[in-house]
C-alpha cells in the first residue's frame, strides 16, 4: 500500500504539471516581463538620445516655427520622458514599431516579410554545427590530449577567431568566383524570384510545396555558402562545449560499471555518455541558435541575404531610426525567446532541474 | 671567480622564484607569477599566443619604422597593384596606398580599441558585480535585473543601435562595444563576491570597523581579478571582431584610417579580381584574435584548472 502511494507521489513530483514547476514558470515570466520592458526602455533611450531631432526629420528644416510646434506636440513630444515611455511601449505592445523612412513601410510588416530569410539561414547553419559539431566534440573528448582533440581544438579556436563576413568574403571568392560550385549572393537567382506563391516566406520549402525542383535547387545553391559559413560558427561552439560535457559524463562511476559489464567502447560513449549530454547540450544548442542571430547580421550584408541582419544594416547607413530600433527589439526579443526555450527545455528534460 | 659565481647566483634566483616559503608579501606574489609563468610556458599554444600578442604591441609601437610607404598616400597610377608589383610587398588598393604599410598602422588602431575597452569595461561590470553581490537584498535584485536586460540583446546589434544613434567613429565603438561588454563581467564578479562574502577574514575586517566601501575595493575586488582577468583575454578576440564588423559596416573608424575591418569592407567590390585587398587585413585580425584566444585559453588552463580539464 504505502510503496503504491509513494510511487504516486514520485510520479507527481516528476511531472512536468507539479504546482512547484508552475510556480517557477510563472516567477520566469515575471522575470521575463521585466527584462522585455528593460529592453525597450533601453532602445526608447537610444532613440532618445540620437542628435538626429525626430520633428526636423519630418517637417524638414524649412517649416515654419509654428509648423515646428504643432508637429512637436502631435508627436508627444513636449510630454515628460516617462510618459513618452508609456506611450512608446504601448505601441510595441500592440505591435506598432513606427514606419521605415527607407521603405515607407510599417516596420513591423518589414520585418515579418524578411524574418523568414533569417530563419531559414540560421536554421540551416545551426543544423550544420549541431550534425558537424555533437560529434567532433565527442571524439575530442575520447581521446583527451591526443592529436584529434587538438584538432578539434584548434579548428575550434579557428572559428571563434575569424570575422566572420571576411570568411564569407573568402568563401565566396573560393567557391563561387573560383570554383563555380555555388550561386553567388541573394536567395535566388533573378529569373527564379517571385516563381513560387509565398506560403511560409522560407524558400526551400515553398519551392517544395510548388513542387518546383528547378527553383529549389537554385536556392540551395544560394543558401549552402552562407550556411556553412554561420554553420561554423555554431560548430566551433557546440564542439567545444560537447567535449566538456563528455569529460565530464566519462569519469563518472557508471561509465566505468559498463565498461566493466563487457559493454563495447562505441555503446559505451555513443549511447550512455552521449545520451547524457543530450541534456545540457540542448540548452547550448539554442543558445548557439540565438548567437547565430548576431553572425547573420554580418553574413547577410556580405551574401546581400534579404533577412533581418541585411535590413537593419541598411536602415542604419540612411540613418532610418525607427526600422533600426524595430529590427533590434525584434533581435532582442527572439534571444530572449530562446533562452526562455532553452530554460524550459531543461527543466522539462531534466527532472533535478524543476 | 666570476665564472663560479654567475651559476651560483642564477640558482640564487631561481631558488628565491620557487621558494615554498615566502619571506614577503611581494616575494609570495612574486613565487606565485613566476610558477604560474612556469605552467603557462609550458603550453605550446598559449606561448604562440603570447608571441602573437608581443608582436602586435611591437609593431603598433614601431609602425612608423616598419612601414615602407605613408599609409595615407594616394598614388593613382599605382591602383590594385598586387602582391610584389612595384615594391608594395602586399599590393595597392583602390587608391594606391600600399596595404602593408596599412596593415602595419591599423595595429595601433585595433590595440587601442582592445586596450580601451579591456580598461573600462571589466572595471565598470567588477564594480556593479562586487556591490551587487556584497550588499545583496534590493541593490543585487536592481543591479541584477539590469545586467540581464543588457545580456538580452545579442551584442552586436545593441552596438549597432548605439552606434547608429550616436554616429558613427571610433570612439563612439568603442564606447558602444563597453557598454555592451560589461554584463559578463558583472557577472562572474557577483559570484566570486558570493563565495567571499561570508568568509571570516572579511568579518574580521567588518569587526574592525572597515566602511563597506573598503571591504568592497580592498578586500573582495581584488580575489575577483583573476577571474575577471581571464574572462578578459578570452574576450579580446570577441572585442576585435566586433570592432572590426563595425568597421565593416561603416561605423566604426571613418576613411581613410586604415582600420582592418573598414579596409576589408573597401575590399570587398574587388574580392574576385583583386583578391589581396580584402584578403590581407582579414588575415591580420584573424592572426590578431587567435593570438589573444590561445592565450586566453592558456591563460585559464593555469589560472582556473577546474573549467580545463
Amino acid at each position: 500500500m504505502a510503496t503504491v502511494s509513494d510511487d504516486v507521489r514520485a510520479r507527481r513530483a516528476i511531472s512536468p504539471f507539479s504546482r512547484s514547476f508552475w510556480l517557477s514558470l510563472l516567477r520566469l515570466l515575471a522575470s521575463l516581463a521585466v527584462t522585455f520592458v528593460g529592453l525597450l526602455f533601453i532602445t526608447f533611450l537610444i532613440g532618445r538620445v540620437m542628435p538626429i531631432d525626430p520633428v526636423l526629420a519630418v517637417v524638414g528644416d524649412k517649416a515654419s516655427d509654428e509648423i515646428y510646434q504643432a508637429a512637436r506636440l502631435a508627436m508627444g513630444l513636449d510630454q515628460p520622458l516617462a510618459v513618452q515611455f508609456a506611450y512608446y511601449l504601448g505601441d510595441v505592445v500592440r505591435g506598432d514599431l513606427g514606419t521605415s523612412l527607407l521603405t515607407a513601410n510599417p516596420v513591423a510588416e518589414d520585418i515579418a516579410r524578411v524574418f523568414p530569410a533569417t530563419l531559414e539561414l540560421a536554421t540551416l547553419a545551426t543544423i550544420f554545427g549541431v550534425l558537424f559539431g555533437v560529434p567532433a566534440g565527442v571524439i575530442a573528448a575520447v581521446n583527451q590530449g591526443r592529436w584529434p582533440d587538438q584538432v578539434v581544438r584548434v579548428f575550434g579556436l579557428f572559428g571563434y577567431s575569424m570575422p566572420v563576413f571576411w570568411l564569407g568574403l573568402i568563401g565566396l571568392m573560393v567557391f563561387y568566383g573560383v570554383l563555380g560550385w555555388v550561386a553567388g549572393p541573394g536567395r535566388l537567382d533573378i529569373f527564379f524570384e517571385d516563381v513560387v506563391p509565398q506560403v511560409t516566406g522560407v524558400i526551400l520549402f515553398d519551392s517544395l510545396i510548388a513542387g518546383e525542383f528547378e527553383v529549389f535547387r537554385n536556392a540551395l545553391g544560394h543558401i549552402i555558402l552562407p550556411a556553412s559559413v554561420l554553420g561554423y560558427y555554431s560548430l566551433a561552439y557546440i564542439s567545444r562545449m560537447t567535449r566538456s560535457f563528455m569529460l565530464d559524463q566519462l569519469s563518472q562511476e557508471y561509465v566505468t560499471t559498463a565498461r566493466v559489464k563487457g559493454m563495447s567502447e562505441l555503446r559505451v560513449v555513443w549511447l550512455h555518455a552521449l545520451g547524457n549530454v543530450m541534456v545540457p547540450l540542448i540548452t547550448v544548442i539554442a543558445l548557439s541558435y540565438a548567437n547565430l542571430l548576431e553572425g547573420s547580421v554580418l553574413t547577410e550584408t556580405v551574401f546581400a541575404w534579404p533577412g533581418i541582419g541585411f535590413y537593419i544594416t541598411n536602415a542604419l547607413l540612411s540613418a532610418d531610426m525607427s526600422a533600426v530600433l524595430g529590427g533590434t527589439i525584434v533581435v532582442g526579443m527572439v534571444f530572449i525567446g530562446l533562452n526562455l526555450l532553452s530554460d524550459l527545455l531543461y527543466r522539462i528534460v531534466d527532472p533535478r532541474a524543476r | 671567480m666570476t665564472t663560479i659565481d654567475t651559476p651560483t647566483r642564477k640558482s640564487g634566483w631561481r631558488a628565491w622564484l620557487t621558494s615554498d616559503s615566502p619571506a614577503s608579501r611581494t616575494h609570495a606574489r612574486c613565487v606565485q607569477l613566476y610558477l604560474g609563468w612556469l605552467d603557462l610556458s609550458r603550453n605550446p599554444l598559449a606561448m604562440i599566443g603570447l608571441a602573437i600578442v608581443v608582436a602586435l604591441v611591437l609593431v603598433s609601437a614601431m609602425a612608423p619604422i616598419l612601414a615602407t610607404h605613408d599609409p595615407f598616400a594616394q598614388v593613382l597610377s599605382d591602383r590594385l597593384l598586387s602582391p610584389g608589383e612595384g615594391g608594395h610587398l602586399l599590393g595597392t588598393d583602390e587608391l594606391g596606398r600600399d596595404i602593408f604599410s596599412r596593415v602595419i598602422h591599423g595595429a595601433s588602431i585595433t590595440l587601442y580599441i582592445v586596450a580601451l575597452v579591456a580598461a573600462t569595461a571589466p572595471i565598470a561590470g567588477l564594480i556593479v558585480g562586487t556591490v551587487a553581490g556584497y550588499l545583496g537584498g534590493w541593490a543585487d535584485i536592481a543591479l541584477m535585473r539590469l545586467t540581464d536586460i543588457f545580456l538580452a540583446f545579442p551584442r552586436l546589434v545593441l552596438a549597432l543601435a548605439f552606434v547608429a544613434a550616436l554616429g558613427p567613429g571610433i570612439e563612439n565603438a568603442v564606447l558602444a562595444i563597453a557598454i555592451t561588454s560589461w554584463p559578463p563581467y558583472a557577472r562572474i564578479a557577483r559570484a566570486e563576491t558570493l563565495t567571499i562574502r561570508n568568509s571570516d577574514f572579511i568579518a574580521a575586517t567588518r569587526l574592525q570597523g572597515a566602511s563597506q566601501s573598503r571591504i568592497i575595493w580592498g578586500h573582495i575586488m581584488p580575489l575577483c581579478l583573476s577571474s575577471v582577468i581571464i574572462r578578459v583575454t578570452l574576450d579580446m578576440a570577441g572585442i576585435i571582431l566586433t570592432a572590426a564588423g563595425l568597421g565593416f559596416l561603416g561605423l566604426g573608424a571613418q576613411p581613410p584610417t586604415p582600420e582592418w575591418g573598414a579596409m576589408i569592407s573597401a575590399g570587398r567590390k574587388f574580392i574576385l579580381d583583386q583578391w589581396w585587398v580584402a584578403t590581407v587585413p582579414g588575415l591580420a585580425i584573424f592572426t590578431v584574435s587567435l593570438g589573444f584566444n590561445l592565450l586566453g585559453d592558456g591563460l585559464r588552463d593555469v589560472l582556473d584548472p577546474r573549467s580545463s580539464q
